[in-house]
């Protein structure tokens, strides 16, 4: 039942992989199957509507609204579907905060499962081997690699989303934000820091 | 036992090479393209979530490494249209008929994309299957880690995690059991919890005493430790 004959249909269309998809949006597109204006949606959707910025609202609003934060790592689904952050991919979400004894990140080692309605689509590393393979294992190595080093006392609590809970991270307010806006603040949220890979800019 | 796409805790990869937090969404047209036609697809309700995963994760080895991201995409999707009987061998060799599909009025039309991608496909569900384990219990995951109704099949236990102890640390309520839903066996809702594992349980040499690594594991997956 797995299927693990080896008459692979995909090998039937152009190995070039622009003519692959533009093969097969073909195919199903005469069948009546797919609309290409569909497409153009889903693609200006995750292009320019929905990304990081959605999930930085999140944070800055955490770091200004304690009622909120309080709601928000404790059923952060509803909270942030408050906000109109909600959709495939982020049906079910859970924020865990960073503080100074423990520093959490996530991965998927399996696949790219990532918080679609608050970061958008996964960057490229996210999806990549070497993150996968490594992130569970020596997420210290990797975290350097990123620039980041952590202060001595800090463990690391890696997120292995192996199931359709999605994470995200709240990062630690930096020092120097008292007086800000949200929308100040927000601007300080950098996505990787929100994957766990990556600390917040401090303001200038 | 494991198929090559469960990499987690590899040697041998390299260094991880961020790009900047600017860098275009899509790094290609084609993959914009790749992820809208995969996702458009979808909706013809051919296959469910776990259904597409597995047809990813069961190409073969060689293919899996040599083909980037949406490369796997793309002929995961390919090969589901095909196994699921929504195009022939023929359609994909060119040679196929252009009259309307049977599936065309469950095309996805542009106007109702926003609406379908707001919408999702939440995993809860009612389950009557109670939950076993209490938050701070210690459990031990599987061993070997296997689907346990297909051979072979979709499994969401890594490999790197088999026969390992760790601690329950949340009940996220009941989830629709993959091993089962990725094969047309049904929903198969049941408890599902994020368990912590020190790295000492994972790694023959952990970075650091005190770090961890936290999973969303199903009830069946688990047993008392």
């Amino acid at each position: 039942m797995p299927h693990d004959d080896h008459d692979h249909p995909h090998a039937l269309l152009p190995p070039e992989p622009a003519l692959r998809v533009k093969a097969l949006e073909t195919i199903l597109t005469r069948k009546g199957l797919i609309d290409p204006a569909a497409l153009d949606e889903i693609i200006d959707t995750y292009q320019n509507r929905i990304g990081p910025q959605n999930g930085a609202r999140v944070v800055a609003k955490a770091w200004s609204d304690p009622e909120f934060r309080a709601a928000l790592l404790e059923d952060a689904t509803p909270v942030v579907a408050g906000l109109g952050y909600y959709g495939r991919q982020g049906e079910h979400i859970v924020v865990v905060e960073n503080t100074p004894a423990q520093h959490n990140m996530v991965v998927c080692t399996l696949c790219s499962c990532y918080p679609w309605p608050l970061l958008g689509i996964p960057p490229g590393w996210y999806k990549s081997d070497a993150y996968r393979a490594r992130a569970v294992r020596e997420p210290r190595k990797v975290l350097a690699e990123f620039g980041v080093t952590l202060a001595e006392g800090t463990s690391v609590r890696v997120w292995d989303s192996t199931a359709e809970i999605r994470y995200l991270i709240l990062p630690m307010r930096p020092e120097g934000t008292e007086g800000l806006t949200e929308d100040e603040l927000a601007a300080l949220v950098t996505r990787d820091s929100m994957i766990g890979t990556g600390l917040p800019k401090v303001p200038a | 036992m494991t198929r090559v796409h469960d990499m987690g805790g590899r040697f041998g990869d390299g260094p991880v090479n961020p790009e900047p937090e600017d860098a275009p969404v899509f790094a290609e047209d084609w993959h914009a393209r790749a992820l809208a036609v995969t996702l458009a697809a979808g909706f013809l309700g051919q296959w469910n979530l776990d259904i597409s995963r597995h047809a990813r994760e069961r190409l073969s080895p060689k293919d899996y490494m040599r083909f980037s991201y949406y490369e796997k995409w793309l002929a995961g999707l390919t090969d589901l249209l095909v196994e699921r009987g929504v195009l022939s061998l023929d359609d994909l060799r060119g040679a196929g008929e252009d009259s309307p599909h049977p599936l065309a009025d469950r095309k996805l039309k542009a106007e109702a994309v926003s609406g379908a991608l707001a919408k999702g496909g939440p995993a809860d569900r009612p389950s009557n299957i109670a939950a076993r384990f209490a938050v701070g219990q210690m459990v031990v995951t599987s061993r070997p880690t296997s689907n346990r109704l297909v051979e072979g099949g979709h499994t969401r236990l890594p490999i790197y995690a088999a026969g390992a102890k760790g601690r329950i640390l949340r009940l996220h309520g009941a989830h629709v059991l993959p091993d089962s839903n990725a094969h047309d066996l049904g929903e198969a809702p049941e408890p599902i919890y994020a368990v912590a594992f020190p790295a000492s349980e994972l790694w023959a040499s952990p970075e650091h005493p005190d770090d961890e690594v936290v999973m969303d594991l199903w009830q069946s997956y688990l047993e008392p430790a």
